[in-house]
């Protein structure tokens, strides 16, 4: 499954309750405001260790459009629009935690 | 007409929502009313000056450039939570270099940012005639 999160963690429990109920095999894409969980001082331990996994990604455009492309942390997976629907195809079913 | 100060508070991330940008909008319309204007930057709000915003992959205007214009407007008291900051893993080198000209002071350039702790953003807010949220 691909999980998708689009509200910051310090406004929104989206990304915890994504968290709470994700399997060892889904990713998640933080997109709009949920890039602001990628960035290295502001994602939980729980968010890292499914980035340790490599399977915690985050779309570029809104990561640049907030001034935080030097802060991603290393193991956070940056990908385009087309990106974005390469993971939608690879992972079937996507839940968006709004 | 009388002039009351306004403090703006703004909370949220920019693009995101239009928080970001209707704050701004409305902080320029009390400007040109030529009151006393005060921003401040607490939790969220903190990414909208941070340096370096490229809109280029979302399609949105890039409005952080405006923050820039606001010293022209007299807006130069633009107080930023360093508790919000540092939660974030940001400091104040990570936010946009704005600065006004001191026409008080031979029209010298000063930094229009003022990096505050909670307490002292509270004392700063009490003595506002309005807060508005955003």
């Amino acid at each position: 499954m691909l999980h998708t999160v689009n509200k910051s963690s310090f406004e929104r429990n989206s990304l915890q309750s994504c968290l709470n109920t994700i399997d060892d095999t889904s990713v998640i894409l933080l997109i709009e405001d949920g890039v602001i969980s990628a960035a290295k001082n502001a994602n939980s331990p729980m968010l890292a260790d499914i980035a340790a996994q490599g399977r915690v990604y985050a779309l570029q455009g809104d990561v640049d459009a907030r001034g935080i492309s030097s802060k991603v942390a290393d193991n956070i997976k940056l990908v385009d629009y087309a990106g974005f629907v390469d993971l939608v195809v690879e992972h079937g079913t996507a839940v968006s935690w709004v | 007409m009388a002039t009351k100060k306004f403090m703006y508070l703004n909370r949220k991330a920019s693009y995101g929502t239009a928080y970001a940008i209707e704050s701004l909008e409305v902080v320029l319309i009390a400007a040109a009313f030529e009151q006393d204007v005060s921003l401040a930057f607490i939790d969220d709000g903190v990414y909208q000056i941070v340096e370096g915003q490229n809109t280029d992959g979302i399609g949105m205007k890039n409005f952080s450039k405006t923050y820039h214009a606001l010293g022209d407007y007299d807006i130069n008291k633009l107080y930023v939570s360093a508790e919000s900051l540092e939660e974030r893993g940001l400091t104040a080198d990570d936010l946009m270099p704005l600065v006004y000209e001191d026409e008080d002071d031979d029209w010298e350039e000063k930094p229009s940012v003022k990096i505050v702790s909670n307490a002292e953003l509270s004392k700063i807010m009490s003595d506002q005639d309005v807060c508005l949220s955003f």
